[in-house]
């Protein structure tokens, strides 16, 4: 009879217990965190294979793939943590393509010394965000880097999905007469981020948008309107992202102020500390651009999904040879919205 | 949003600019400076010019602090982060002012210089707490609005006994540069007075404006609304051939100002001789410095940083723009060589200043 004691591993302690160099080594240290934290949480077929790459079945269509970093900070703020806006982040950045999310991979960057209870706390966010999307995570990453040389933590995610035929999004495709539309208002996550940062305290608090947009995305394909382009107007805010496409596309735009919503605490945080929502992140709107004939069928159907519920027209396309993106003010005169200079938020997302 | 809302109603601005247009006589041109930045700001934003007759011209003034900042004092911060070691705190404006040598205190910091951005002088004071082995030096700029609290600051490391910090004092005074822009001959038919810089000075330090120059002065609030209401009375104080300190801004303005304030800031501080001006140059009175009896929170003695002029770029208007004595556009390298994200004059640094707020917001007018 063997007189080897079958091993036995003290499980992770949750509670009270650190990163420390050897989580990122290689070793056993480093297979206890994958098993006990990242695979019990993430748990589906594709990571239970345990391999070094997931083996993903055929899919049907043109592939989209997306990777986002996420280095926020701080890193829990009022509605949600840098584990579900890394999941969010890069679905949104995948479903804006008008592709089905189908996979994301994870990456983390831990700092030496980054609490257990805090770093499970992020993955089992990530995990329910993640189920919640029907988006598994099926392949990952894990790294330590000494102390002092991260802030905690960094994730990036992977996504890749699938675009159904006859869709095809691009900025470059939006052109004069356009319908320009926004899901929501505008910067509630940066100025959620920012509030908790500077210890600002309001009546109501700001709480971050941060949320999947694949399903508000798939009723708005599904209205048969024709869409030119969707996206995500995270780090610059809509104003940078309207640039962007306005750019691509070799097209100017008209705003109107009076139709773009922000909520009356960030309208608040905004004022006091002298940014213009325009500029401030978001992690749970898009704007659609699509033609004429169109938008007030898609703004229906924007309407009709809870995350669309405050949907608006808020401008359209023009011929514009220097490409301005142009608002008429609330007090009836216009101005330019041009692209954000220098760094307004660091650490955002 | 309540109290802000109803200054920027689309109504009642059609109102007041129908007012405008209708008063102001055909036969003439109305050159109105609005001295604040601020108010730079708010006539862009808002598209306010959209809402003005052709013959009533904004003239942007010099208000904007970053803005009259000369090359040599941000030179000066730079040397103490670089070359003295101290952890150097600055309000965000100023990180991106061009300085000398391809340099800015943002190119500092990413070449290894400790600058820190702050909100207020509480958060510098509480870096010189932290890190009592470090010296720290607070960028202490601005007009009347930012002297005060800087005067706090001083006063309760002074009480403290906080050995490691101190200041280097570019505190610029309001009066002293609209005495300087009128005695250069820029030609103005009034002007729309400070917000902020009033609600700490009062309306009184603007009467010799409108006695000795005759020029009418309106005090106005920075919102869209306030700023269009104090055209008007300048249209109306002009049509009548009058010469007066009105204040638009009576929510928060009283003739003679913020008396704690003011006693606070003659208190820490008291006036220099002349301080140099971008655009203005050297203006007598125009600036202050720590009284005697708080040279220990001086930078500029403790460390013996010296103030060293440095010419602008030959191409940058900033001068005759701070001036009044042209626009933005008409400099050469508007939106080409200098642009916001490349300044090179510090007219194209802040939201505030007359370059950047018309690159930034109104360039689409010389597109038509």
């Amino acid at each position: 009879m063997s007189t080897v004691k079958p091993a036995y591993t003290r499980p992770l302690d949750f509670k009270h217990g650190r990163i420390d160099m050897s989580h990122g080594s290689g070793g056993r240290a480093m297979a206890q965190l994958i098993t006990e934290l990242f695979a019990a949480a993430f748990d589906n077929p594709y990571l239970a294979q345990g391999n070094d790459g997931a083996l993903l079945p055929q899919a049907q269509g043109r592939l989209v793939m997306a990777t986002d970093s996420h280095v926020v900070s701080p890193l829990f703020f009022a509605g949600g943590d840098i584990g579900c806006l890394s999941v969010h982040g890069t679905i949104n950045d995948v479903a804006v393509m008008g592709a089905t999310p189908l996979y994301l991979s994870a990456s983390f960057i831990l700092e030496e010394g980054f609490p257990l209870a805090d770093l499970r706390r992020i993955v089992e966010s990530m995990a329910q965000a993640a189920r919640a999307a029907g988006v598994p995570i099926v392949t990952g990453d894990t790294k330590v880097v000494e102390q002092g040389k991260g802030d905690g933590v960094f994730i990036t995610t992977t996504g890749v999905g699938v675009v159904p035929d006859g869709i095809h999004l691009s900025g470059d495709q939006t052109r004069p007469g356009d319908r320009i539309l926004l899901s929501g208002t505008i910067g509630d996550h940066g100025m959620a981020i920012l509030s908790q940062r500077e210890g600002l305290t309001f009546s109501a608090p700001i709480v971050s948008d941060t949320a999947a947009l694949h399903g508000l995305i798939a009723a708005m394909l599904d209205s048969g309107v024709q869409l030119r382009v969707l996206r995500d107007p995270t780090r610059g805010g809509l104003a940078t992202t309207l640039n962007e496409i306005a750019g691509q596309s070799g097209v100017g735009m008209m705003l109107h102020e009076t139709a773009i919503k922000v909520n009356q605490p960030v309208e608040a945080a905004c004022e006091f500390l002298g940014l213009d929502p325009l500029y401030v992140a978001n992690e749970g709107k898009l704007i659609a651009i699509c033609a004429p004939e169109g938008a007030d069928r898609l703004l229906a159907a924007m309407r009709a999904h809870p995350l669309g519920r405050e949907a608006a027209i808020i401008g359209e396309v023009l011929a514009d040879a220097h490409g301005f993106v142009q608002m008429t003010t609330r007090l009836g005169g216009r101005r330019v919205v041009d692209w954000l200079a220098g760094e307004q938020l660091p650490r955002i997302c | 949003m309540k109290y802000v809302d109803e200054f920027r109603d689309g109504v009642l601005a059609k109102n007041i600019a129908a007012n405008i247009a209708s008063e102001a006589h055909a036969g003439r041109s109305y050159r109105l400076m609005e001295f604040c930045g601020g108010h730079t700001h708010a006539i862009s934003r808002y598209g306010i010019a959209d809402l003005l007759p052709a013959n009533v011209r904004m003239i942007h003034g010099p208000g904007c602090p970053v803005c009259v900042l000369p090359i040599g004092r941000i030179d000066q911060a730079i040397r103490l982060a670089r070359e003295q070691g101290v952890i150097l705190c600055t309000y965000a404006d100023t990180m991106r002012v061009p300085a000398s040598a391809n340099l800015s205190l943002m190119r500092a910091k990413a070449q290894g210089a400790d600058v820190r951005m702050i909100y207020s002088t509480q958060d510098a004071l509480q870096v010189a707490r932290d890190n009592p082995q470090r010296e720290v030096v607070f960028l202490a700029i601005g007009f009347e609005t930012t002297t005060p609290p800087t005067a706090v600051a001083v006063r309760q490391a002074a009480a403290e006994g906080l050995q490691n910090f101190s200041i280097l004092c570019d505190h610029v005074l309001t009066p002293a540069a609209m005495h300087a822009i009128l005695a250069g001959g820029v030609e103005i038919d009034g002007f729309v007075g400070p917000a902020h810089v009033s609600t700490v000075i009062g309306s009184k330090p603007y009467e010799p404006f409108a006695d000795d120059y005759g020029k009418p002065v309106v005090i106005a609030g920075f919102e869209p609304l306030d700023v269009m209401q104090a055209i008007l009375m300048l249209v109306r104080q002009v049509n009548d051939g009058r010469a007066e300190v009105e204040n638009e801004f009576t929510r928060a303005v009283t003739r003679e100002g913020n008396l704690k304030a003011q006693q606070l800031v003659a208190e820490v501080f008291e006036l220099r001789d002349r301080f140099e001006w971008r655009g203005l140059g050297s203006v007598p009175h125009s600036a202050l410095k720590l009284r005697p009896q708080f040279a220990a929170f001086d930078a500029e003695q403790k460390f013996m940083v010296e103030y060293v002029a440095v010419p602008d770029n030959k191409a940058c208007e900033c001068a005759a723009i701070l001036r009044g004595q042209k626009r933005p556009q008409e400099c050469k390298i508007f939106g080409t060589v200098c642009t916001p994200d490349n300044p090179v004059g510090s007219c194209m640094v802040s939201s505030e200043g007359a370059c950047a707020a018309h690159y930034s917001y109104g360039r689409f007018r010389e597109s038509a």
